[in-house]
């Protein structure tokens, strides 16, 4: 029998359940409104012995969010198969620096800990309808800890992959990197080829301690009726450093995602940085928002959008400065490759009470320019040849932690779009 | 024409080229030889750049009569690719910059990927560009660096014809040598002319260069025509001290 909550514990939770029960019918603030009523939740699955056991159709599918089924070059790997966490493995070498484990068990093993410090603490339930969907009928989610002092190169993958049409997943996710330690943790959304419609919900609360680094790279791979509506709040402390990378090549129904970074800590940074197509009819709306609390904060945000089709896609950025000393740069680059689709950049800089911050933004919507392409063919390049390096160039932010699969897909992405464009 | 001397590599006939509604080039004829290095000379607004572009490709370049034709072929119809590939290079007086192209990258496709790692190296250490290989190409280049870039460029994809669109121009003296080391290295100015094959075409408002580079004959374009031609040196050295208009009005010019 598991020990009753505290009081304090128990309230927390009735709390979380009142405000989200309130907010369950409340529209989010940005992007197309979902009925969420016309999913039911997903299922059970099997749990499996070895990540080589999954089907090979799967194994195919994941690894194209740098999920790698041999985990030779990973620390440790979570795999829910729609609500069913089939498979946590931590890797010997790793034993004692990784936790890592679902959500709803580490609600079980560390109550009183998770709900005062980390849950619902990032994110508020009663945001709007989708973070009350996940806080009324949460489908599992990963917990991942890393312990203080621990530098863990090795990444951690976790995958959330959806196998059924016209469910709704809603999963709560939790990473704690405690003081010093360091964690590079890749995520793969993905839907078996066979799914058509679907909800993702998604709950991911971020906490990086004094001194440590978390990055975070999140690929999407999404079917063409799917609708994702993550919900991400980050928490930095002291000298702490977030580094969030999200990459998109599929086409997607309806994404709407604006993760925030806290910036609490004296000296702690964000960064963003973001690569996505906007292929077919999708409807993108993503953007990042830093709150640059702590004395000497400090954020960046570049992203780089290739619209195609008939996409629609808003690339929006928030810096809010809250401390004298605190500096932030959003830049953000959108190439229109087709006469009916639609880019919006919008940037969005406040000092609130701050006169010494110093926040700016580059934003830009234009095509490759012909005087660029003419200069490389000069060197020999034919036309089409140019135009794919140049776009190449112009996707190929610096991210530091991206595997070199992600690489190789982003690469052959432009290759296919850039011939498209011609 | 005499069985033993070989076409020439380039030769450009009653050349008219219009910019918009506007002709340039009102019938220029200029032959260049292997292993020749040539200088145009003229004011502003007199047609030289327009010269270059129109040899390299550029779209916007019109020709409305006359021919520009390489190694035997009429470069009408040819993409710049094209004519890039058939050995004509350039080195522009502010290319533009390329965000997320390294100037790394353009060295690889100037020299078709050929360029071994020892070339490469040994082109760093001759161009000092260090650092530079992994920046974006021309993006915030100072003057020096952006010349320095091109004819690392030019260098790795050897052309037979190589075209300088001012190579001295906002570059301090270090850097001219530099940058006039390369043209030579490129065109071998320092051996005798009969072994030289690669041929050059250098634009140059002062002469600078010509320290560092041996010119066999220089051309005034004016008007959008080549006015007169003679030894590069006393050519310049009229201009400097009495204008172009003087020099395009000697006698000396007008009997060539």
């Amino acid at each position: 029998m598991p020990e009753p909550l505290s009081p304090k514990a128990q309230q927390r939770l009735d709390e979380i359940r009142v405000a989200a029960e309130a907010a369950i019918d409340k529209p989010a603030a940005l992007g197309p409104d979902v009925d969420i009523t016309r999913f039911r939740t997903v299922s059970e699955q099997q749990k499996i012995e070895s990540l080589e056991s999954l089907q090979k159709q799967v194994k195919e599918t994941v690894i194209h969010s740098g999920f790698m089924a041999d985990e030779t070059d990973r620390s440790a790997s979570y795999f829910q198969m729609d609500r069913t966490p089939i498979y946590e493995r931590v890797q010997k070498a790793f034993d004692d620096a990784i936790e890592i484990t679902s959500t709803e068990d580490a609600l079980r093993l560390w109550p009183e800990e998770m709900i005062e410090k980390y849950w619902w603490r990032a994110v508020m339930p009663d945001k709007d309808k989708y973070t009350a969907l996940v806080a009324l009928h949460q489908t599992e989610g990963y917990f991942i800890r890393v312990k203080a002092g621990r530098k863990v190169e090795k990444p951690i993958q976790a995958c959330l992959f959806v196998s059924e049409s016209n469910v709704s997943q809603n999963v709560h996710n939790i990473i704690i990197v405690e003081d010093g330690a360091e964690a590079n943790v890749i995520t793969g959304c993905n839907v078996h080829v066979d799914v058509k419609e679907g909800l993702h919900a998604g709950i991911s609360e971020f906490y990086v301690g004094k001194g440590a680094k978390l990055t975070f790279t999140m690929v999407h791979n999404w079917a063409a009726d799917f609708s994702v509506r993550p919900r991400t709040g980050v928490v930095v402390d002291d000298d702490g450093i977030y580094i969030n990378n999200y990459v998109l090549l599929t086409p997607v129904k309806s994404i709407q995602a604006f993760p925030v970074a806290k910036l609490v800590g004296a000296r702690s940074t964000a960064v963003f940085n973001s690569i996505v197509y906007g292929l077919k009819d999708s409807y993108i709306d993503l953007g990042s928002e830093s709150q640059l609390i702590g004395e000497g904060s400090r954020s960046e945000a570049v992203a780089r959008t290739v619209s195609m089709d008939q996409s629609t896609v808003y690339s929006r950025g928030r810096l809010i400065g809250r401390t004298n000393d605190c500096k932030a740069h959003l830049d953000c680059r959108g190439i229109v490759q087709s006469p009916e689709s639609t880019q919006w950049a919008i940037p969005d800089l406040a000092s609130e009470g701050a006169p010494g911050a110093e926040l700016s933004h580059e934003a830009a919507i234009s095509p490759i320019a012909a005087e660029e392409i003419y200069y490389l063919m000069t060197r020999g390049l034919p036309k089409d040849e140019a135009i794919s390096m140049i776009t190449r160039g112009f996707v190929n932010i610096d991210i530091p932690g991206l595997p070199d699969v992600l690489r190789k897909q982003i690469d052959k992405a432009i290759e296919e779009t850039s011939k498209e464009a011609m | 024409m005499a069985s033993e001397k070989p076409a020439p590599l380039l030769q450009i006939e009653d050349l008219h080229v219009s910019v918009g509604d506007r002709e340039i080039l009102r019938g220029v004829d200029l032959t260049i030889g292997e292993g020749e290095t040539h200088v145009l000379l003229g004011p502003n607004g007199g047609g030289k750049s327009t010269l270059l572009n129109t040899i390299v490709g550029m779209p916007g370049y019109r020709i409305t009569q006359g021919r520009v034709v390489f190694k035997g072929v009429d470069l009408a119809g040819l993409e710049i690719d094209e004519r890039a590939r058939l050995g004509i290079g350039i080195a522009f007086q502010r290319p533009p910059a390329v965000r997320g192209v390294k100037l790394r990258q353009m060295i690889d496709v100037a020299a078709n990927g050929t360029l071994d790692d020892e070339a490469m190296a040994a082109l760093d250490e001759d161009l000092s560009l260090g650092h530079m290989l992994e920046r974006d190409v021309n993006m915030g280049f100072s003057g020096g660096e952006a010349k320095r870039s091109e004819m690392a460029q030019l260098l790795a994809q050897m052309p037979d014809l190589a075209l300088f669109d001012e190579p001295e121009s906002g570059v301090d003296l270090d850097n001219i040598a530099v940058v006039g080391g390369a043209m030579n290295a490129l065109l071998k100015g320092e051996e005798r002319i009969a072994e030289r094959t690669r041929a050059g075409l250098i634009i140059t408002h002062t002469g600078h260069i010509l320290e560092y580079v041996n010119a066999d004959v220089a051309h005034v374009l004016y008007s959008g025509r080549l006015a007169c031609k003679g030894n590069p040196l006393d050519l310049i050295e009229e201009i400097s001290s009495h204008g172009y208009e003087a020099c395009v009005g000697c006698k000396l010019c007008q009997s060539l």
